[in-house]
């Protein structure tokens, strides 16, 4: 039986080959490192964006892609000797644990204080918001009456029996219904923000655990609101403009619409930190465009128009993000879930 | 015999030290967990939690039973039409990740989608449809698609089986219902019980999959905890109940392989002599076969494709993206080179349980299959927290740098990792084979001196071949869709197709995430066709003996 020996000998070759071809940047030796490295819990047309710069400054990037939760112990575990200078995260309640962890350093930008409006950033400047999206009411138009949602209080409003049986919503597992709900408890505290969750529980709310399935089901007709992230709704118009949803900015004549920001903060022992803070100032004005726009974001910078498909939707008043409420609030939030029923 | 005696306690050695290695991260989190600071939050509704943890395994272990010993049985005893194609072809929905399994299983299946659509389309709206996204929708789902773990191990088992007890049963006048009951059951236990405990850990650390379906396992609780609260001390502290968890399912597969050992007698069998199905029998067998596969994995590949063609047309550019090539080395290399690794571990430490080895070699053994049902991002952390250890201790020697950063800016981590985690699919496959060579095999040979090293090549390697090769089939597929360990640990520009699928996936990109999970799918045929031409081989084997 030399069979296995033989099999066993092939597989070495192969690899070993393998690693010749892949010029053994699979061992993290040979190739030359970018001059920013970014750790980033975004994706979405990064790579476009960092190109713009690298034309316009020659500063290089790379970014390496992971989850804020798994990105942030990274950080922490390579300490000195992590290659990052950027931390890059879809969440301001990550930005917030971020910078509460004493992993980000502190910027002194006058660029990015002008870009970037006080409540979306960080008082010591160890993080700025650079993108911003609404998680707002979408509905069904042949189902639904604009009139019949409540202008004041729109996330709460949704408690009226007379949307029993009509409501669907994103599970209490995904951060953004576990920051929407955090930001109920910073506004009113944490009694209102249940009394909310559990009308909605006691309206038989249809949870989904995916925003895209959301819009499907109210442009089917199976439900006939739910809520979202503005920028879904835009993409699904762009790829069909039949669909049969509208957006409602929620809460307009009371606290405003919920939002969130995509942000990032300068790695405490990143060896490049002016490049990287070039590269902030960068994404929050004259990149900014080149960072919201594909991805149907609204800029962080009130300078900047937002893109055409979302600019039509018109302007609205958004809450103040607290980003401490974010970070501090979350875990309440998802007790408030959870008591309540909500799944 | 004195050749054999001193070469016992190196083995016995080298099985506690894989266990030690293999246990480290996992002991690693579990230290941690115990000795930060700061109150464990302990998700809401965790009661439930446990209910519905028990529900889900106990669901799948039924539907995974039925299913995968059931297919196991149908194509390993009997003839019918396309049977040698479907005989691997069933392995298959082993290869679909969980991440994007739940998302194409609702959209195809849910109210809003294609299927119930079309059957309002024919029979009115008021047809009744059964509640998709519930306990029942992922019992269904789980047990069509990680059937193939029980299916595998048990065809295996089937094939190994000499024919000489059942035909003997079958002379001595017991019914084939009864010989099947009396003979074949029991023999193939220890095979069946090995892969439904792991179906039950890839049940117990699913995250993805039961996300979808509003179920709330104790695993949903940890990434709550974890994420909600970012707290990562108490959600690793909470990861300790699920390896509870994952105790009482090996304690369980013990039990389930029972204290009877049931050994084939001189040289591997030769499998059981297949009866020809007739009439409708026969293509009602390829039709049940059919049907499963069409389920499990028929219909999401078709709704993959559909989407990636709907993406080609969009913008045919992205078809040809040299990346791809890229990606795919990565993917293969890394899992090849894990699977290398697992398969040499679980054949040392077999070989040296089989030479002999005392109660704590036993135990070491056990306790190196537990990665296997601790959730990837938990294995991930703690193989951080274990450089961190080393890399102190280094320093503390006066080593400049310590470790450097060798966990996260080489694949290292990723393969140490990988280790950890699939050492268990590789091992329950190598032992259930071992268990099946007859102790008397290696006492001869050790009695007629042969040194443990010429065992293991000379009579060892030999007989448990199929289960290597299982072996390798189960850890390249799960090591080709691992996503947390990589998506952790990975370095710079070292990009996997899970990883990859998983970038636009998150983002909810279905249509351009298509291709590449179709990749990761044809990527896993490569192990199973593999196994497939040793199936031929071994049957070509059979025909001339």
């Amino acid at each position: 039986m030399r069979r296995p020996v033989r099999t066993a000998a092939l597989l070495c070759v192969a690899v070993t080959l393998a690693l010749v071809v892949s010029g053994c940047g699979f061992l993290g030796i040979g190739d030359e490192p970018a001059d920013l490295q970014v750790y980033s819990a975004r994706h979405y047309d990064l790579e476009e964006a960092f190109a713009d710069f690298t034309d316009e400054t020659g500063i290089t990037v790379e970014f390496l892609y992971g989850e804020d939760a798994g990105l942030l112990e990274r950080l922490k575990s390579e300490g000195e000797q992590t290659p990052a200078d950027l931390f890059m995260t879809v969440d301001a309640g990550y930005l917030w644990n971020a910078a509460r962890q004493d992993e980000l350093a502190a910027v002194d930008s006058p660029v990015l204080d002008e870009a970037v409006p006080a409540d979306l950033r960080d008082p010591q400047g160890r993080w700025y918001g650079l993108a911003l999206r609404a998680r707002t009411v979408v509905y069904n138009p042949d189902a639904v009456d604009p009139a019949e949602f409540d202008p004041q209080d729109t996330y709460a409003g949704l408690t009226d029996p007379k949307w029993q049986g009509r409501l669907c919503m994103r599970d209490e597992t995904a951060s953004y219904t576990q920051s929407l709900v955090a930001s109920l408890i910073d506004l009113r505290g944490r009694e209102y923000a249940s009394r909310v969750v559990q009308g909605w529980v006691d309206n038989g709310v249809e949870v989904m655990s995916n925003d895209i399935l959301l819009l499907e089901a109210v442009d089917a007709g199976e439900c006939d609101v739910a809520i979202t992230n503005h920028y879904y709704l835009a993409r699904e118009l762009e790829a069909d403009p039949d669909l049969n949803v509208e957006p409602y900015w929620a809460s307009q004549e009371g606290a405003g619409t919920h939002v969130n920001i995509s942000g990032a903060g300068i790695v405490k022992s990143s060896d490049s930190p002016k490049q990287a803070r070039r590269l902030m100032e960068w994404l929050a004005a004259d990149g900014q465009s080149d960072f919201v726009d594909a991805n149907h974001e609204y800029p962080v910078n009130p300078d900047v128009e937002p893109e055409p498909l979302i600019a039509e939707w018109g302007e609205f008043d958004r809450m103040p993000v607290n980003a401490e409420a974010y970070g501090d609030l979350n875990a309440q939030a998802v007790d408030v879930l959870a008591e309540a029923g909500y799944r | 015999m004195s050749s054999a005696a001193t070469g016992r306690p190196v083995w016995s050695a080298a099985v506690v030290v894989i266990a030690v290695l293999v246990a480290t991260p996992v002991a690693a989190v579990v230290v941690d967990g115990v000795f930060t600071t700061g109150a464990t939050q302990l998700p809401v509704g965790l009661g439930a939690m446990v209910l519905t943890t028990l529900g889900l395994m106990l669901g799948v272990a039924v539907g995974t039973t039925l299913v995968g010993g059931g297919l196991a049985w149908l194509v390993t005893a009997h003839r019918f039409p396309l049977r040698d194609v479907l005989a691997w072809l069933l392995v298959l929905p082993l290869a679909m990740p969980a991440y994007i399994l739940g998302f194409v299983f609702l959209s195809t299946f849910d109210s809003a989608g294609p299927v119930q659509g079309a059957l309002r389309g024919v029979l009115g709206d008021g047809v009744w449809t059964p509640e998709v996204r519930s306990l029942p929708g992922a019992v269904v789902v789980m047990s069509l698609t990680l059937y193939p773990y029980v299916y595998l191990l048990a065809r295996n088992a089937l094939v190994e089986q000499s024919p000489g007890t059942y035909d003997a049963a079958r002379t001595l006048g017991a019914s084939r219902r009864r010989a099947f009951w009396k003979v074949l059951v029991p023999l193939a236990r220890p095979s069946l019980a090995a892969g439904l405990a792991l179906v039950m850990m890839e049940t117990l650390t699913d995250f993805a999959t039961v996300q979808y379906f509003n179920v709330r396992t104790v695993s949903v609780g940890v990434y709550l905890v974890w994420r909600g609260s970012f707290d990562p001390g108490s959600a690793t502290r909470l990861s300790v109940l699920v390896l509870v968890f994952a105790v009482a399912v090996l304690a369980a597969e013990r039990l389930l392989r029972g204290r009877a050992r049931f050994h084939q007698q001189g040289a591997r069998g030769r499998g059981l002599r297949p009866v020809t199905l007739t009439g409708w029998r026969s293509w009602g067998a390829s039709a049940l076969c059919l049907a499963v596969l069409g389920a499990g994995f028929v219909v999401p590949v078709l709704r993959l494709l559909a989407w990636a063609l709907e993406d080609a047309a969009a913008d045919p550019s992205g078809l040809v993206d040299p990346r791809f090539v890229d990606y795919l080395v990565n993917s293969l290399l890394v899992a090849a080179i894990a699977a290398a690794a697992c398969i040499a571990l679980s054949l040392a430490m077999g070989h040296g349980l089989r030479l002999g080895s005392g109660r704590l070699a036993r135990s070491a053994a056990q306790l190196s299959t537990f990665g296997y049902a601790v959730p990837g991002a938990v294995v991930g952390i703690g193989v951080l927290l274990t450089f961190d250890v080393l890399d102190d201790a280094l320093r503390g020697l006066g080593v400049p740098g310590g470790t450097g950063l060798l966990v996260t800016g080489s694949v290292l981590g990723i393969l140490y990792a990988y280790v950890v985690r699939f050492l268990a699919p590789a091992y329950q496959a190598v032992d259930a084979s071992f268990a099946k060579v007859s102790p008397t095999m290696t006492l001869s040979a050790m009695t007629l001196g042969a040194s443990p090293r010429r065992i293991l090549t000379r009579v060892h390697l030999p007989l448990v071949r199929p289960g290597v090769m299982v072996a390798l089939v189960l850890v390249m597929i799960d090591a080709v869709k691992e996503l947390p360990i990589v998506l952790l640990l990975r370095p710079f520009g070292f990009t996997t197709v899970s990883v990859w699928v998983f970038e636009l996936a998150s983002e909810n990109f279905w249509e351009q995430a298509a291709l590449p999970a179709l990749v990761i799918v044809a990527a896993a045929i490569v192990p199973v066709a593999f196994l497939f031409r040793q199936v031929r081989l071994l049957d070509a084997l059979h025909r001339v003996g």
